[in-house]
């Protein structure tokens, strides 16, 4: 009071006209003189406030302005300007009323407002409001992403006003989104946010749910009478039942001070600890307390003693719970709100559900394309030709060690991998023609001492590479534009690199069965495979055709390597992660068959999704059971699920 | 009856007459019981080879003989070793436990005894409570049963759902690998109730023992002799009878075998249950030395590096998978423990450490390619020139 006499009186000295109600912003800030010179986060608000509300055309320029530190007081007569500075040391002083100069001072004659970073922060609160009706798109997407950041009541008034004069038709979606969230949380009228949440009714977003859970939210509370009528009840929990252990709901009493802890176990030791004298408790000596049962004995009678607190056994508690009523509140006050709340919540928990399951596909098929890629090169080797190639594995690593040094040579992402993926396929296509001439064509015959051959081969191969790479992991770097994901809504997206890989996955698909039936290679590698005999009285060469062949599965293993090296990491024993697996697609799907290893990927895929879905965060245990569930599979269909028929099956 | 099979197979008495030349000479030449030659620590490699010799052994049994190239049986040989490792660390532990709650003002009652025993195994997986497959980790005679029952059974479920669905040659191999994989795989889990990837620790510690290693170590040592005696033995003998000619059988031709008459997938199951206990059985003999056992050890490469040993030993033969077994883990203790000198070549020096597996794997090509009778083949072409 007296500083607004104080204030009056300093107005009339300067004989400015406007003590009506219309004050100038000058006018306000020499009337809290005192709060805008020290302004601390707890004083400052009303003084905000009031320049608000004052609903003067200059408010927004001079709450940013006090916000970047541009307003300076001059020491002579306290008023304060905004300062620009001209020289060094020299500033020009603008009135922040009418926007004209008032000419320019030195440092040493102005004092500088500098709020700290609170002050600041309900500044910008304040500024908010004027931003959402600012003439600049950018200035108001920034204000609403600040407001839906950090939604407050104040908000709401000036967002419902902006509605109206929006004329982007983005902005003005996402000021009407967030304005009914903010009636849902803010607004006094029951049946307006009843209204508002019904509006949202299996609406996606994760701010619709962040708005509603705290609606429903609930405290455990107990009562020894009947239920309270002025609360918002939202059931009655009967202790001993699934949601309230028996104990559980002893200790809310503990808590509210209505009942005496329960004995532990611990309690009766301490008590006994506590309690020795000269070797004995309560007469019974030392060396016996071994036993449960009579330590029980030495606390009762330390307790008939009342040295202790008597025992509190399980019928206790029983009794005790019996004369109480165990319930839950919500937070919020209005029943119809908690009802819409709960109606909403159950409907959009059951949308979120589906577009789960919905992700979960999408996840499952591009691991499926992964583990489809890593097999495809086995479905030509193994599933074609028979050849059990254990090395398989450490061709997909030579595929990506093969990408990542093209990385190091062209810079560029995108032309490094175009180069690399052909790059990949000749240097694997290579090892594997080298592979076949030195090592399986004397072991066609010896499907196990091929395995083991090969397998010998995958060691020196990996310790080749360890050697040459080193045991830490390389970065292949996937291109720019496959960074990032394509984002459906808040529950379902897609990163662009699985999509990729699912896309190469077809191509492998059509590139495989345009070989195969298309080619001659095809016809000839098919023709090899049924009789090699009968093939080469018909003038085929079965060496050069196996060679090709096998060198093709070797080659595509190289290629799925580069691909497989965008999203795991690169090192000289990422072979052994694939390899198992590759067989198992392979052996899962049907041997001799494409389809079979895009069946087998597909089942496998789906299969281990499903499974971490069902134990979330533990890929070891689905990786386990997924094998078990194979090896129990493959009891009922050993032949896999596509399985040759005839005499093509062979044996 | 057994007087007539030495007869027949003289192989064995050599070789038994061998194992017990290398025994004697290395008891005489310890540091606990003799004149202190060889280091203890050199005993223990020496006592964990003769355990890798008879799982090596088994391994010839089910491959060599029956010709199922099993990749599953260093998971057995991992369940024997977590069996004997589950009761040592949980004696061992209340031991300490219970001396320590003794150094209280009361004495503990059974309850704090297992909550302190469970704190001390299970807290570094963040649990305290005892996994149900700790159940009989108390009693020393049921582990011991377990040993030889876990690892038993699950090859007889395995072999049983394996064989009578006809999975054969190479995809019985890859089925066995699956299993050794969904193995370690479970087993690396923390909540497997098996301490995750830590493993089980400290089992050299004989609990309630307080005989300095030097003597423990040469306990076992005896014992993984007399163990791979009596294994070595016992799969001479079941060889060498009517069994043994019907497992052969089934290894070149199980179509005819089955045609005339015998039960294929009993006889093999017979023999693959086996050969996982004799596996267990030595894995048991082999973690108590080595200290520890993790999840880590059973990966389906260690089942592979098994095959390579006995298939560079000399398969068919039992004598040659106990040779190779022998040969390959000593002389890859021998290159991967850094005593090989490096070769200086001027531009390149090959240091062994880096090297050797690159040596190992394209041996093992070599071997595969140009003697698929291994080192045991050696000794025919010997016999054949002597003869001549």
């Amino acid at each position: 009071m007296i500083r607004i006499l104080i204030a009056c009186l300093a107005l009339m000295c300067w004989g400015q006209a406007g003590l009506a109600l219309d004050l100038t912003l000058q006018e306000i800030l020499q009337q809290n003189k005192k709060l805008v010179e020290k302004p601390s986060r707890k004083t400052i608000g009303p003084v905000i406030e009031e320049i608000a509300a004052s609903n003067l055309s200059q408010v927004q320029g001079f709450l940013e302005a006090w916000g970047n530190k541009q307003v300076w007081q001059r020491r002579s007569d306290g008023l304060f300007f905004f300062g620009t500075a001209v020289a060094k040391r020299q500033y020009e002083l603008t009135d922040p009323d009418s926007g004209e100069s008032v000419g320019e001072f030195t440092k040493k004659d102005l004092k500088q407002l500098k709020p700290n970073s609170g002050v600041r922060a309900l500044i910008a609160t304040a500024l908010v409001q004027f931003q959402l009706s600012d003439l600049d798109p950018v200035k108001r997407a920034e204000a609403l992403q600040a407001m839906e950041r950090a939604p407050t009541a104040k908000h709401l008034a000036p967002l419902r006003l902006s509605i109206e004069n929006e004329l982007d038709a983005d902005l003005k979606a996402r000021k009407s989104r967030l304005e009914r969230l903010l009636t849902i949380s803010f607004d006094p009228d029951t049946a307006t946010r009843v209204a508002a949440i019904q509006s949202f009714e299996g609406d996606l977003g994760v701010d619709v749910r962040a708005t509603l859970n705290p609606l429903v939210v609930t405290s455990v509370n107990i009562t020894s009478g009947d239920l309270p009528t002025d609360e918002n009840i939202a059931r009655v929990i009967k202790p001993g039942s699934e949601d309230l252990s028996v104990p559980a709901a002893y200790d809310l009493l503990v808590a509210s001070k209505l009942a005496p802890p329960a004995t532990s176990a611990e309690d009766i030791r301490a008590a006994l600890v506590a309690h020795i004298d000269g070797g004995q408790v309560a007469k019974i000596s030392v060396a016996q307390l071994s036993d449960p049962e009579i330590r029980r004995q030495a606390y009762d009678r330390l307790a008939e003693q009342s040295l202790v607190p008597a025992f509190i056994d399980e019928e206790d508690i029983a009794k005790k719970l019996l004369g109480y009523t165990v319930y839950e509140t919500f937070a919020e006050t209005s029943v119809a709100v908690t009802d819409a709340a709960q109606a909403a919540l159950s409907k959009i928990d059951l949308n979120v559900g589906m577009n789960q399951t919905l992700d979960l596909t999408l996840d499952a098929i591009s691991l499926a394309s992964i583990y489809f890629l890593a097999a495809i090169g086995l479905a030509i080797t193994f599933g074609v030709m028979g050849v059990i190639n254990m090395a398989h594995g450490e061709f997909i690593m030579m595929g990506a060690y093969t990408g990542y040094v093209v990385q190091q040579v062209i810079p560029n992402h995108t032309v490094s991998i175009l180069v690399a993926l052909p790059l990949a396929f000749a240097v694997t296509f290579a090892a594997g023609v080298v592979m076949e001439r030195l090592v399986i064509r004397y072991l066609y015959n010896r499907p196990l001492e091929t395995l083991l051959a090969t397998f010998g081969i995958s060691i020196a191969l990996q310790q080749l590479a360890k050697n040459i790479f080193g045991t830490q992991a390389r970065p292949l770097t996937a291109p720019g534009w496959l960074d990032g994901a394509w984002v459906m809504n808040d529950v379902v997206s897609i990163s662009f690199i699985r999509i990729a890989i699912f896309i190469l996955a077809l191509i492998f698909l059509g590139m495989f069965l345009f070989i195969m039936k298309r080619t001659r290679l095809g016809l000839e590698t098919r023709t090899v495979t049924q009789n090699p005999r009968m093939a080469a009285s018909m003038g085929i060469n079965p060496d050069r055709v196996n060679m090709l062949t096998f060198g093709l599965g070797s080659g595509i293993a190289g290629v799925a390597g580069v691909a497989i090296g965008l999203f795991a990491k690169v090192t000289s024993e990422m072979g052994n992660d694939y390899i198992v697996q590759s067989f198992m697609t392979v052996v899962v799907g049907g041997v001799g068959n494409i389809w079979g290893a895009l069946a087998g990927a597909t089942m496998i895929g789906f299969l281990q999704k499903g499974i971490e879905w069902g134990y979330p965060s533990n890929t070891l245990a689905a990786q386990t059971y997924m094998i078990i569930f194979i090896i129990i599979f493959i009891q009922f269909k050993p032949r896999g699920i596509i399985a040759l028929k005839g005499r093509a099956a062979g044996d | 009856m057994r007087t007539s099979f030495i007869a027949k197979k003289p192989s064995v008495l050599v070789f038994l007459l061998a194992l017990a030349a290398f025994t004697i000479a290395v008891t005489i030449l310890s540091e606990g019981f003799g004149i202190g030659v060889i280091s203890t620590s050199f005993i223990k490699t020496l006592g964990k080879t003769l355990c890798l010799c008879l799982i090596a052994v088994a391994m010839d049994l089910v491959w060599g003989f029956t010709g199922i190239l099993s990749l599953g049986h260093f998971a057995f040989f991992g369940l024997g070793g977590y069996m004997i490792g589950m009761w040592l660390m949980y004696e061992r532990t209340r031991l300490i436990v219970s001396e320590a709650l003794m150094q209280g003002q009361i004495p503990p009652t059974d309850a704090e005894v297992i909550e302190g025993i469970g704190n001390q195994i299970f807290g570094v997986v963040g649990s305290s409570e005892f996994p149900i497959v700790w159940a009989f980790a108390d009693s020393l005679g049921l582990q011991l049963l377990l040993v030889v029952l876990v690892p038993g059974i699950l090859a007889l479920i395995f072999g049983w759902l394996a064989f009578r669905s006809r999975v054969t040659g190479v995809y019985l191999s890859i089925l066995t690998q699956a299993m050794t994989l969904a193995l370690a795989l479970y087993l690396f889990q923390n909540d497997s109730g098996l301490r995750g990837n830590n493993g089980l620790s400290g089992l050299q510690n004989l609990p309630g023992v307080e005989t300095p290693q030097s003597i423990v170590s040469m306990w076992f040592f005896l014992a993984s002799a007399l163990a791979l005696a009596l294994g070595y033995t016992l799969a001479a003998w079941i060889v060498s009878g009517k069994f043994g000619s019907v497992i052969r059988g089934i290894r070149d031709n199980e179509t005819r075998v089955r045609f005339l008459g015998y039960s294929v997938e009993g006889f093999k199951l017979a023999v693959f249950t086996f050969t996982a206990c004799i596996a267990a059985i030595a894995g048991a003999l082999y973690y108590p030395q080595a200290g520890i056992i993790n999840p880590a050890e059973v990966v389906p490469i260690a089942s592979i590096y098994l095959a390579v040993w006995v298939a560079i030993g000399g398969r068919g033969r039992l004598y040659g998978a106990v040779i190779g077994a022998g040969f390959v883990s000593l002389i890859s203790t021998w290159f991967t423990g850094g005593q090989a000198p490096d070769i200086n070549l001027g531009f390149y020096t090959i240091k062994w450490v880096d090297w050797w597996l690159v040596l190992l794997g394209l041996s093992f090509v070599a071997v595969t390619l140009f003697a698929p009778k291994g080192i045991g083949g050696l000794f025919d072409r010997l016999k054949k020139e002597g003869g001549a």
